[in-house]
């Protein structure tokens, strides 16, 4: 036994932790910097580009305006426009008929039933032009920038998955699952099938 | 080389004392107080600061007696007790005037005014309460308050924690959602004094100014008149064309223009906008030409705030302009 030996061998051990360690510290500090660049300023030709919603004739669903996935799905992804829709929901009002998504006088937004489809490009035309019993048009108040902002945040609402981009927290009392943990797989057993309500009419 | 960094650090320094928004150009009654006992407690210490060297200083070229002859036990308590009785009684005083300091800078008199200040990123917005409810008015970031009356302030937030402090008339006092902080503001001098939301708040917080304008009560009264009215009908061609432009577009979805339809809250009320001196809290001074500069481009200018840009044509944007400009 040789305990100077021993010694030695654990002093290496612990300097090669200890180096590790704040590698690893040093690699979290440099992953930290990285920030998610926020877009303020839509040039007003990406916007008129984005105002190209591609509707089915019947008006539910279609497919986003290509420079849509160009920019990467923007509104679905960024935490920033998340946000900006949240503060939108409440600024024009949306929690007057649709409550904190749970719906009200207007239909729910996360009982997994969209009357008009579940596609992005559906709810923001939903918004832009207005829908039958009810749902005024928002075109002549709000910007092409903004409606994309509210259409993101209104389908992470009725998420039945889990998202790694959040818009920020409520002010206010929490009535319903954040918007990023999947609020309508949290709400509603997924092995139900969403029943329509009286309101929204027959199914299209 | 040398001297000129040095003048450069000087200049810097001095910069600080232009009196556009300084404690030491106080003009209200709290920040008065504010600045006398700051000063006090400046000299106490610097007399103390001074004591204290002195004595180090004699200590060490103090000649030593040769035989290294203890210092007697007596000698030893005479001073320490003395240092330490001094101390006690200078802090004793600076905590005594402090407290009246403190008590004197909430208003004994009845306030004569009273005005909900509601800050938002990055904004903020003026509600001169009246008992009459037809005589309350809405504005943004110009205060205007009659000199030597005291103006109370009920402070609230509608986003994140912001702080109103206009240093030359009070000191400052955080706005929290949620809740309701008091502040009172007692302007001695006529005067346009600037103040600046003192804590952090976002993006945009450094263009987060406003102007309190004290003046005297007639001319008070001539302006708070003014702003009860309804926004002024234009006369130009320009203008009324840029009102047309202003109700059909986005605009009217999130400002104010009374005795027009356009009544939205989420922006600042744009009633008599043309009257103030800044636009965009303190950003730019307002002209048409800044005006449409806003206008054309607000995340430009101040990115992050929550003004979108409305895609307009030159002829839409310099009506809306020369219509901005004649709401005074």
């Amino acid at each position: 036994m040789m305990p100077g030996k021993v010694l030695n061998v654990s002093v290496a051990h612990l300097s090669a932790t200890v180096l590790l360690f704040s590698l690893l510290v040093g690699l979290s500090a440099l992953i930290g910097l990285e920030r998610q660049p926020r877009q303020f300023r839509t040039d007003p030709p990406v916007a008129a580009a984005l105002n190209q919603l591609r509707l089915m004739p019947s008006g539910i669903g279609g497919a986003p305006p290509e420079i849509y996935f160009a920019l990467d799905r923007p509104y679905e992804a960024s935490a920033y426009d998340l946000s900006q829709g949240k503060r939108l929901y409440s600024w024009f009002g949306c929690a007057s008929c649709h409550g904190d998504g749970r719906g009200g006088a207007g239909p729910s937004l996360l009982d997994g039933w969209w009357s008009y489809g579940p596609s992005v490009v559906a709810i923001a035309a939903s918004i832009r032009d207005g829908r039958p019993r009810g749902m005024p048009a928002f075109h002549n108040r709000m910007t092409t920038d903004q409606i994309w902002q509210l259409a993101g945040y209104v389908k992470t609402i009725g998420a039945y998955s889990a998202s790694l981009a959040a818009p920020s927290r409520n002010d206010d009392k929490h009535t319903r699952p954040a918007e990023n943990r999947a609020p309508a797989a949290i709400l509603f057993h997924e092995d139900l099938p969403a029943q329509p309500r009286s309101e929204q009419g027959p199914p299209p | 080389m040398k001297s000129t960094s040095a003048l450069l650090l000087l200049a810097l320094l001095v910069s600080g004392c232009t009196g556009a928004q300084s404690i030491l150009n106080a003009e209200g009654h709290a920040a008065i107080e504010l600045k006398e006992l700051i000063l006090w407690i400046i000299c106490v210490c610097a007399v103390v600061w001074l004591l204290v060297m002195i004595a180090l200083v004699s200590a060490l070229v103090r000649q030593r007696d040769p035989d290294g002859g203890a210092i007697s036990e007596r000698k030893a308590a005479v001073a320490i007790s003395g240092a330490v009785g001094a101390t006690v009684l200078v802090i004793t005083g600076l905590t005594i005037t402090s407290f009246y300091t403190t008590r004197a800078l909430s208003e004994a008199s009845p306030a004569e005014l009273t005005i909900d200040v509601t800050a938002q990123q990055w904004w903020w917005q003026f509600t001169y309460v009246d008992a009459n409810p037809t005589r309350a008015f809405v504005t943004a970031n110009e205060l205007h308050i009659p000199v030597g009356k005291v103006a109370r302030l009920r402070l609230k937030s509608s986003d994140v924690i912001h702080s109103f402090w206009v240093p030359s008339l009070a000191g400052k006092r955080d706005l929290i959602a949620g809740r309701e902080n008091m502040l009172t503001l007692r302007a001695e001098r006529p005067g346009i004094y600037r103040g600046q939301c003192a804590e952090f708040c976002g993006l945009q917080h450094s263009h987060m100014a406003l102007f309190v304008i004290a003046e005297a009560q007639a001319d008070y009264e001539r302006w708070a008149e003014r702003q009860r009215g309804v926004g002024a009908e234009p006369t130009e061609a320009e203008a009324v064309a840029g009102k047309a432009v202003f109700m059909a577009k986005q605009c009217a979805a999130c400002h104010t223009i009374r005795g027009t339809k356009a009544s939205g809250t989420t922006g600042p009320d744009l009633t008599h906008v043309g009257s103030r001196r800044t636009i965009a809290a303190g950003l730019l001074e307002i002209t048409r030409g800044s005006l449409a500069a806003w206008i054309a481009d607000p995340q430009t200018l101040k990115p992050g705030n929550n003004m979108p840009l409305v895609p307009l044509t030159g002829d839409e944007l310099r009506q809306l302009a020369a219509y901005m400009e004649s709401l005074r």
